[in-house]
């Protein structure tokens, strides 16, 4: 096996693949004394650990913490310590920091100013999605977001300018093709596929779990693709969460909307959609949006493929209709969605795992309802179809009287638990009165808290 | 002078370079070892037996030890003595230390205390208010009543009587960086670094356990990644656990808690349930009131004791009470220890009243301004509002607090008076009713609250401070204090103190890490003190030294110390200028002491607490706040949209640093009502014990409009350069959202909606429905 290659704060490194779980977070500051970069929660959530990764796909922030070494293998890492200058030259993000109090602790401002760099670098001056994913206790954000605002139109330093390390070779535990790893996975079944390991990091960080076999996704580029075909977008399961709303930010806004409260900058970076599939979980944000609006899935094992309804995949809590040494290659959607809704429902707007994800799909002709799809996260071990409410709209009126008459419906579908998220009954009634919101906002009304201003 | 200038953050320039260190950032010696703590996962019961074999055989253990292995005192309480370091015999919660693993790496460490087999007997867990008070589970025997003149007889006689409960949450500190310490064996002791706001009482503790005298161990810290209270008590078995092994195996320890473990292992703000019953007159004016305080104090003492205790002195708030019963109870239950949090109690005692104003506003149908202000304590004399003409109250008697303190200082009038005008709150609050009026999904709120916060340490030895001040024959100035740095600014501050007492740029003053060999004795750097304490023992210090300089000098140059002056970089004396550094050196050559230590003890302060009478605070620090929410009444999501702060810092030390500490506050104080919740299971067990499922405000959850000013003037007291504290009083003005929230729920019916704390969107829809009279 070849070693891990990567380019660290602009120098090349080589560190021995032996063991393909360990955290770049880690490597940093235990290997390589760099204690710039800090761990707040080593779970992805905070934001403390975020580095610069540059690659053919651009510049991103990314959670060293969750972040295993074979990931970066020809690519570009910068820490903290790379963005300070030759001779010691300041940022305009690290200046304006200092200038407008934007650290008290100063613990999560490493984290900061690595996020506030990359979207310096990329022009980007959403700052409120960007910084999504770094947490701070002290300041309340507001001199943060001054400084990020401060050195928007600044220019970027040339030596924060990173390229892929051009000579890295092949990538180690990392099939190039969807062919090869089709090969290898059907041949090691019982191997762990590491896309962007923003859920298998866990397993590792929290869980400390081995990992005795694993292969990373990131080098099967054909698999990282979006294609319009006949049967509408072809979307490569190894296209990352900021890449598909990226894409689709045009034609699917609802979709897209949705993707920007999916975690944060720095795990949209990272995770794939086929990750978000394959997993499982019945509170992933993208299966609602993707059922909702027809998905097909395309599943792959060896040579032999098949396709399925997304709802289909999904057979129990944590159960799959995936057979060993199956993956999922591809999930094809609409080219277009003009009457899809997602509702978004957690303790906190951005950054945080659904209580309720709720998607509509319902198409009217002529005032009347002639086909629904409705699919709910949260409200199952699964992600899953409201078949009973779909069957109280279909044929009938759009009315408020159609709606109030298919609320009952939600308990034929549904039998939610209660959690640390949310109590049971509110969030059957939370599912409800999403179908009362996007009647109403279906009539033009106005009914997110997002859209109010003071 | 450097002092009222808005320097930067004496670290700022580290921070955003990564330099700053903690102390997982300290390069280690190689053979050091690292800890974990094996936990209990059970709430209440017997240990039956512990094999601890597949621990001991773990990859990288080094040793594993159980209470029966430590040599002195397995104790790491701040108070009662009733927290054993490891478990002896029976646990108390779960997350309770049962074990240390002493392993060649940390994950080794982590990995290894997994692997413990306890044998348990369980018993009865007591895990709710309701459960504790059924089973008269508390400290201090029973509760603790104080009261002013006859509530009861003065409800009974009021026009109207309004009742109600109000449940509200604990709050996790979410420090960025985890609890950790590190230390190294000493001849003769220990030298132990820890991230604490309380150096001493680590000092202190290591030496029980360690068994010997406090003078064999050296405490130091440079920073914290954070504290807010949550590193007053809580690094003590960390600390406690490197020092043994230290000593024992007489190898570096360090030990740091992943995040899961922090929270799991560590106390928050304590949970509170208020009762109250309120006579009022039609006019909203307070006859009497009566509060049934219910504190969820967790499995040990701690620090319950003065946090609830400084619940029922902000019971008053900003409102003179003259027949007033508090009625506080101590709830003992098998959850983590609760302790100090940003206002220790103070938050929990003041969203009382302020409760109660919104109820008493609802029923009677007037403006929950209105009955605030009509019900503020009297302005005090000489505090000249901005606008007299906006002053109802005319000044009469001398009013006093419900534990008898006289009210001195009271400028809520004015302040509030130029908030309302700042925020243009009249006009607002018709536009938004008006709003209300064409939106059936949306609402919004509004609303006022102030903040009246009582400045000392309620325990009143602990209002002290001292400091160590060098002056270098070049002019350098070294400096050292009691108080420790977790952000806040306070070594900036008191850095600019002491520039100003010898007239030179901040520049010339090192800041050095708080250090038990160079300043002893000293309180936790805690309940807002931090500059009023430090600031003036330095400035003790350096006015000492200075006076020296100057008698020397003067009489150099046949001249009087008093006509010497430092400023600019410079000493004047006589017709002669020289530079700092040239006035020192002169010192230096006649033989004259450049180094002094600084002393400080708050004066006027005098308390009573089993009475509940005296003068617990030297002084109070006011503010107010608007904020202006909308929810969405078929989910119950809500949103700050603004905030408008007025805050007191008296003759501000450096203003930009109390703006920060203000929206910093302000944003906190709001996660703590809003979508920060804590939840147990009914096993006991804290099921949110990480960021992914314990939620504090991210970046757009800050007000879009956010508008912090400082209230310009100075302290009537005599504190450093009349500067008044500034960490504690601002989380309060979080309380303002939540009563906005509870102003947005009310515009959805006639009911009273009775919102519960935190305001998740849950317990938002659930107000709503109350309001439009679900039962």
């Amino acid at each position: 096996m070849n070693d891990i290659a990567f380019l660290l704060n602009g120098t090349p490194v080589r560190v021995s693949a032996d063991n393909p779980t360990r955290t770049l977070l880690d490597w940093l500051r235990e290997t390589r004394g760099l204690k710039g970069t800090k761990e707040g929660c080593n779970e992805g959530d905070c934001g403390a650990c975020t580095v610069m990764v540059t690659d053919g796909a651009g510049v991103r922030a990314l959670n060293a913490c969750i972040l295993f070494l074979p990931q970066l293998h020809g690519k570009s890492v910068r820490t903290v310590e790379g963005l300070t200058g030759p001779s010691g030259q300041m940022h305009p993000v690290q200046e304006a920091m200092v200038e407008m109090h934007g650290s008290q602790c100063g613990f999560c401002t490493p984290g900061f100013v690595m996020s506030m760099a990359v979207a310096q670098l990329n022009g980007a001056t959403d700052h409120d999605d960007n910084l999504a994913g770094n947490l701070c206790r002290c300041t309340g954000y507001a001199p943060i977001i001054r400084a990020a605002e401060a050195a928007a139109g600044q220019p970027v330093p040339d030596w924060v300018k990173d390229a892929p390390d051009a000579g890295a070779g092949p990538a180690p535990f990392a099939p190039a093709t969807a062919d090869e790893l089709a090969e290898w996975y059907a041949a090691h079944p019982d191997a762990t596929l590491i896309a962007g390991a923003t859920d298998v990091g866990l397993w590792v960080t929290k869980e400390l779990r081995d990992l005795p076999e694993v292969a990373f996704l990131h080098a099967c580029s054909d698999i990282q693709t979006i294609e319009e075909t006949d049967g509408g977008l072809r979307i490569g399961a190894g296209v990352t969460i900021a890449g598909l709303r990226k894409a689709i930010s045009s034609s699917h806004p609802a979709l897209a909307e949705l993707l920007r409260r999916f975690a944060s900058e720095q795990v949209r970076g990272a995770a794939t959609i086929g990750g978000n599939i394959a997993n499982g979980s019945p509170i992933g944000d993208t299966p609602p949006a993707l059922i909702a609006m027809g998905a097909t899935l395309h599943l792959r094992k060896g040579s032999a493929r098949r396709d399925m309804p997304l709802e289909a995949f999904f057979l129990d809590y944590r159960k799959q209709d995936r057979a060993r040494g199956e993956f999922v290659e591809a999930v094809t959607i609409p080219c277009t969605a003009p009457d899809l809704a997602c509702y978004k429902l957690s303790k906190r707007f951005d950054q945080d795992i659904s209580a309720v994800c709720g998607c509509f799909n319902v198409t009217r002709e002529g005032g009347r309802v002639v086909a629904a799809r409705i699919a709910f996260g949260g409200m199952a071990g699964i992600p899953k179809r409201a078949a009973a409410v779909e069957a109280a709209l279909i044929g009938r009126d759009w009315s408020l009287a159609t709606i109030e008459a298919a609320l009952s419906a939600f308990a034929s579908d549904f039998t939610p638990m209660t959690d640390m998220r949310a109590s049971a009954a509110y969030r059957l009634e939370a599912a409800q009165n999403m179908l009362v919101r996007y009647f109403h906002e279906s009539a033009g009304a106005v009914a997110s808290v997002l859209e109010v201003q003071a | 002078m450097s002092v009222a200038k808005p320097i930067t953050h004496d670290s700022a320039e580290l921070h955003v370079t990564g330099a700053a260190r903690y102390i997982d950032d300290v390069p280690l010696p190689a053979n050091t070892a690292h800890l974990a703590f094996g936990l209990s996962t059970v709430a209440h019961a017997d240990i039956l037996s512990m094999d601890l074999s597949e621990v001991a055989r773990s990859p990288g253990v080094l040793a594993v030890w159980t209470a029966d292995d430590l040599p002195f005192a397995n104790d790491v309480s701040p108070s009662a003595h009733d927290e054993p370091l490891l478990a002896t015999g029976t646990v108390h919660y779960v997350g309770q230390p049962i074990f240390l693993v002493i392993a060649q790496s940390h994950l080794q460490a982590r990995r290894a205390a997994r692997k413990g087999r306890i044998e348990y007997r369980e018993k009865p867990a007591i895990l709710t208010v309701d459960q504790a008070l059924a089973a008269g589970s508390r400290f201090e025997g029973g509760p603790v009543v104080w009261s002013k003149g006859d509530a009861a007889t003065a409800i009974a006689g009021a026009q109207k009587v309004i009742a109600g409960s109000f449940t509200m949450g604990g709050q996790e500190h979410f420090y960025l960086e985890g609890q950790a310490a590190l230390a190294l064996p000493a001849e003769g002791g220990v030298i132990v670094q820890s991230s604490t706001q309380h150096p001493t009482e680590i000092q202190h503790k290591v030496a029980e356990a360690i068994g010997l005298p406090m003078n064999a161990v050296r405490v130091e810290c440079r920073r914290m990644g954070g504290g807010f209270g949550g590193k007053e008590s809580q690094g003590n078995a960390l600390a406690v656990s490197c020092a043994l092994v230290a000593r024992l195996l007489g190898r570096p320890a360090k030990m740091r808690y992943d995040r899961d473990d922090d929270m799991t292992i560590t106390g928050k703000r304590h949970d509170f349930r208020i009762d109250y019953r309120v006579g009022v007159d039609s006019g909203g004016r307070i006859a009497g009131i009566e509060f049934l305080q219910l504190a969820r104090c967790g499995w040990s003492m701690d620090l319950s004791l003065p946090v609830a205790d400084r619940a029922m002195l902000h019971a008053d708030n900003a409102y003179n009470l003259d027949h007033v019963r508090i009625e506080s109870h101590r709830l003992k239950t098998n959850t983590q220890s609760a302790t100090a949090y940003r206002g220790f109690g103070g938050p929990q005692g003041m969203i009382g009243i302020e409760r109660v104003m919104d109820h008493i506003a609802h029923d009677l149908g007037l403006d929950p301004t209105e009955v605030r202000k009509r019900n503020f304590y009297a302005e005090a004399p000489g505090a000249l509002p901005p606008d007299p003409r906006s002053i109802s109250a005319s000044v009469k008697e001398v009013q006093t607090t419900p534990y008898h303190m006289e009210v001195e200082d009271f400028i809520l009038n004015g302040l509030v008076a130029r908030l309302e005008a700042d925020a243009g709150l009249a006009a607002r609050r018709a536009e938004i009713a008006e709003w209300n009026r064409q939106s059936p999904i949306l609402k919004r709120g509004i609303a006022l609250t102030p903040v009246k916060f009582g400045i000392s340490f309620t325990l009143t030895h602990l209002n002290q401070a001292g400091a160590l001040v060098h002056v270098y024959q070049d002019g350098s100035i070294h400096l050292n204090h009691g108080g420790t740095e977790m952000g806040q600014g306070l070594f900036r501050k008191v850095s600019q103190v002491a520039a100003s007492a010898f007239g030179v740029d901040v520049g010339n003053v090192m800041i050095t890490a708080t250090d038990t060999g160079k300043v002893p004795n000293t309180s936790a750097t805690a309940a807002s003190s931090g500059s009023d304490l430090n600031g003036m023992a330095v400035k003790d210090a350096c006015d000492r030294i200075r006076d020296r300089m100057a008698e020397h000098l003067a009489r150099e140059h046949q001249s009087t110390a008093a006509e010497v002056r430092f400023e600019g970089g410079k000493v004047i004396v006589g017709g002669d200028e020289m530079t700092f550094a040239e006035a020192a050196s002169r010192c230096y050559m006649g033989r004259v002491s450049l180094s002094q230590t600084g002393f400080y003890a708050t004066p006027k302060i005098t308390w009573d607490r089993k009475a509940g009478r005296g003068r617990p605070f030297y002084y109070f620090s006011y503010g107010a706040s608007v904020t202006e929410v909308v929810i969405d009444t078929l989910t119950g999501e809500n949103r700050i949209l603004r905030a408008d702060i007025l805050h007191d810092a008296g003759a501000s030390l450096n203003p930009a640093l109390d703006i920060g500490q203000v929206e910093g506050a302000y944003v906190q104080g709001a996660g703590w009502l809003t979508t920060e919740e804590l939840v147990w299971d009914d096993k006991g067990r804290l099921r949110t014990h990480a960021p992914s499922t314990y939620k504090i405000p991210a970046c757009s959850d800050r007000p879009r409009v956010f508008n912090v000013a400082l209230y310009e003037g100075a302290n009537r007291e005599d504190t450093i350069y009349r500067s008044k504290a500034v960490g504690e009083p601002p989380f309060m003005h979080g309380i303002s959202a939540f009563m906005a929230l509870s102003q947005a729920c009310a515009a959805c019916g006639p009911t009273y909606p009775d919102l519960q704390a935190p305001a998740t969107a849950e317990a938002v829809l659930a107000a709503v429905k109350r309001a439009r009279g679900a039962a």
